[in-house]
């Protein structure tokens, strides 16, 4: 083979072996920093108190409260919609305008940045709906976030759904509705899973939605108050504690909360989605 | 009987339908309040002092409101990070798509998608942490919260991008070309090089475009290692974005200052819808290849 | 004459699955070789050998040997892109590549480092000469090749194969996915590179290796039932099976 061919060879595996290490060193060296930093700092007594000017000392049990009421805030509303959307898209909808408008809303929805969604949010729901800044007014802008995500993956699952199940149903007599309600609907909730998980990564991982929506109070609160007031998430936490008030030790314990959350979350859609495949192929 | 279930079954379509309008009607929420929101304080400024303003002092008894400094650390931010993320992103995505063996590949398949789950402001605060002081030294400049940091942050940050869309669009090119191409006596680095990745080229570029709109939309990763001073953009000076300018002066806004913010957030919504437009056009092109 | 290939003992596995066995044969310079039986019978595999194309499928093992210029192909001294650049293939699908005309062609040229524009320019004309195409495409070289019809597709890629001056031409059913009038195109083009060059063709259509091969190799379950000329296959086999098979009473 001549010189310049070889080398070339050479040359593209060289810059190929490169970027991987890169990628993956780069991945290692932030997870074994975080953890390394902030696994010391994460004690029972920051877990599971909240914080108080007077002792001088922080907890976070409020932002880990805070970060649960959100998520099922979210969930709960957006489920329905995000399903309800997806099944009109793929069971009734026969007007493709309607169905090529529904799905640019969606890619449109999906590509806004999330300081966008924080200013909308805060100019609508806050003001506008006199929710002030709260939890709930936080999980209603985090709703418009995460649509498109259980939209989509409801989707993709739906296709997944054979059309002679739903023949079958209706060869029955079944109704649209009720043929929905038992064989379609079934057939999708590896999806609907599917963009629990992800929705969750995302909430968790959110903090410019919620900075002007849901604000950075620390109080201790039960589901409802919780909701109408306003409170700071882990994520948010993290960055008041480094940003604005210095506090690094507890910034890298909840980084590496964080961090293991992430990993959990991304191991848990992994299994999810093996079982499912398995369950599919059978 | 008959009559009664089929206005059941109306009303539960009308229900799926409004519940899939929802989508739409988010839509044109946003669009809505940015522009009724964004509007006055551009025509109160002007479009010209505004859009090509070099100087930005809101909180002056003489304010200034030109947001070209923003708009142009935006975009040089996010070339920067192109720069750095794609080569990176789109070879480890070669390698992944062609090359690795399954183990590999799946393992670190998993590990970019933890990359990509990792919160935007845990990014930030390490970047402050070790970047920032890193940086300083490195270059010897005073402070090292600078453009040039940011660049990395966001090279970081849109690599799980860059790579999935890569890997997803290599793997779709038909295996036909690249047998002819092995045929041909091509080897397979040859072979991957010079006719997979012609092949996925929209794929590639829909990739890119994604990781330009998660760049310029980034907010509080820069926030926390740009250094925040509306400065007109220089790679080893503090800089402002148009994301970090609506988030660092909201809370404590009002008046023309806040609309001004509105009217940020205006420009940089146009930015991203552009974005959008190119990604669809990228997109389309691919599912005609 | 002499052979230009011998193939001795060949054996091949596909995991556990032997595709291949004990297949031995000559294959004749400047002549075209047919290779029949039914689906699933080893011909494609076999053909696919040739050139090792089969390296790239995980899972399969080889034993015997090709011999080629005097060389055991399987040998670890043989450049596989060399051999495959002298033992080129067109596939049963037109499958050329998403680029123009021009650079469809100069791919395996530039490939193997020829980079003289006008070099190049010499090797495409010539090439869709070969293949019977030029004054199709002569105008619209800098087109996409996917523009093409199914069957000038296939002319191109025949083009393609011969841009890199190979010694033989490996097809696997080039014309089942064309119309009538782009197989006999692609027939007639056949007949006319054997001046030139060495084919090898597998085939599932009896008419066609009967129209333009000179010999034909009977393939069934793996193992190489008959090879002989062509005519004398076709009007006295001395195999049962292959009787049967050319009278169209298997697959």
């Amino acid at each position: 083979m001549i010189k310049q061919r070889k080398i070339y060879i050479i040359a593209v595996k060289a810059l190929m072996g490169i970027s991987i290490s890169i990628t993956v060193v780069l991945v290692f060296l932030l997870a074994g920093y975080i953890l390394f930093k902030g696994l010391p700092y994460i004690t029972w007594e920051l877990l599971f108190t909240s914080p108080s000017y007077l002792s001088e000392k922080i907890g976070i049990l409020p932002d880990i409260l805070n970060t649960i009421y959100i998520i099922l805030a979210t969930l709960a509303c957006v489920l329905p919609i995000g399903v309800g959307a997806a099944i009109y898209l793929n069971e009734y909808a026969k007007n493709k305008k309607i169905v090529g408008m529904i799905e640019y809303a969606a890619e449109t929805l999906s590509g806004i940045p999330s300081i966008i969604y924080g200013l909308v949010g805060m100019l609508f729901f806050c003001q506008f709906l006199q929710m002030k800044t709260s939890l709930l007014a936080g999980a209603l802008t985090l709703v418009m976030m995460n649509l498109p995500t259980i939209m989509r993956t409801t989707q993709e699952s739906l296709k997944t759904v054979p059309q002679s199940y739903r023949e079958g149903a209706f060869g029955l007599g079944a109704g649209k509705w009720r043929v929905i309600r038992t064989v379609v609907l079934p057939g999708c909730v590896d999806g609907i899973i599917t963009g629990c998980i992800l929705s969750i990564g995302r909430i968790v991982g959110e903090s410019a939605a919620l900075l002007f929506t849901a604000g950075f109070a620390h109080a201790l609160n039960g589901l409802f108050e919780g909701l109408s007031s306003s409170g700071c998430t882990l994520t948010v936490a993290l960055y008041v504690y480094a940003k604005e008030q210095g506090e690094f030790e507890v910034a890298f314990a909840i980084a590496a909360i964080l961090m293991i959350l992430m990993f959990i979350i991304n191991f848990v859609s992994e299994l999810v989605s093996r079982h499912f495949m398995k369950i599919r192929r059978v | 009987m008959k009559y009664k279930k089929k206005v059941l079954e109306d009303v539960i379509q009308g229900v799926f339908l409004i519940l899939g309008m929802i989508t739409v009607g988010f839509v044109l929420l946003i669009t809505v309040y940015l522009i009724l929101s964004g509007i006055p304080a551009i025509g109160e400024i002007g479009i010209g002092n505004f859009i090509l303003g070099e100087k930005w002092a809101s909180t002056a008894s003489e304010p200034f409101y030109g947001i070209l400094p923003f708009m142009l650390t935006s975009v040089y931010g996010t070339a920067g990070a192109i720069m750095l993320g794609v080569p990176i992103g789109f070879l480890t995505a070669l390698y992944l798509a062609k090359f690795a063996p399954v183990k590999v590949k799946t393992s670190v398949e998993f590990v970019v998608a933890l990359l990509a789950g990792v919160p935007s402001v845990v990014y930030g605060f390490v970047g402050m942490m070790v970047l920032v002081p890193a940086i300083r030294k490195l270059f010897n400049i005073p402070d090292g919260a600078v453009l040039f940091t940011a660049i990395i942050v966001l090279a970081v940050m849109i690599l799980p991008t860059i790579i999935k869309v890569s890997i997803t669009s290599l793997e779709a090119v038909p295996k036909e070309y690249e047998d002819a191409s092995f045929a041909l006596g091509a080897t397979p680095v040859e072979t991957y090089c010079r006719v997979s990745v012609p092949a996925a080229r929209s794929g590639i570029a829909a990739a890119i475009v994604l990781g330009v709109g998660r760049a310029i939309g980034e907010a509080m990763a820069v926030m926390m290692v740009a250094g925040n001073v509306a400065n007109m953009p220089h790679l080893f000076g503090s800089v402002r974005f148009l994301t970090t300018a609506i988030a660092s002066e909201m809370s404590y806004s009002s008046g023309l200052q806040r609309q001004a913010l509105f009217s940020i957030a205006l420009v940089l919504f146009l930015f991203i819808m552009l974005i959008n437009a190119a990604l669809n056009f990228f997109l389309k092109r691919n599912k005609e290849a | 004459m002499d052979p230009i290939m011998t193939v001795r003992n060949l054996n091949l596995w596909y995991g556990k699955v032997q595709a291949l066995k004990d297949v031995s044969m000559d294959i004749q310079e400047r002549s075209i070789t047919a290779l029949i039986g039914p689906s699933g019978c080893g011909k494609s595999t076999f053909l696919k050998t040739l050139n090792r194309m089969n390296d790239l499928i995980p899972d399969v093992r080889i034993t015997g040997e090709v011999l080629y210029n005097g060389k055991n192909i399987f040998d670890s001294s043989v450049d596989v892109n060399e051999l495959r650049k002298n033992v080129g293939m067109v596939f049963q699908k037109p499958n050329p590549f998403p680029m123009s005309i021009y650079d469809n062609i100069a791919y395996g040229p530039r490939t193997h480092g020829i980079r003289s524009k006008a070099k190049l320019d010499d090797i495409v004309e010539r090439s869709l000469r070969d293949a019977a195409i030029w004054e199709e495409v002569k105008n619209r070289l800098k087109k996409n090749a996917l523009g093409l019809s199914g069957g000038q597709q296939q002319r191109l890629c025949i083009a393609r194969a011969l841009a890199v001056e190979p010694q033989i031409v490996l097809m696997d059913e080039p014309t089942s996915a064309l119309d009538p009038i782009s197989t006999a195109n692609i027939e007639k083009l056949a007949v006319k590179l054997k001046e030139k060059y060495t084919i090898v063709i597998v085939t599932h259509n009896m008419q066609q290796a009967f129209r333009i091969s000179d010999n034909t190799a009977f393939f069934l379950l793996g193992d190489l039932i008959e090879y002989s000329e062509t005519k004398k296959m076709f009007t006295s086999p001395t195999d049962k099976r292959t009787d049967d098979y050319i009278t169209g009473i298997y697959g």
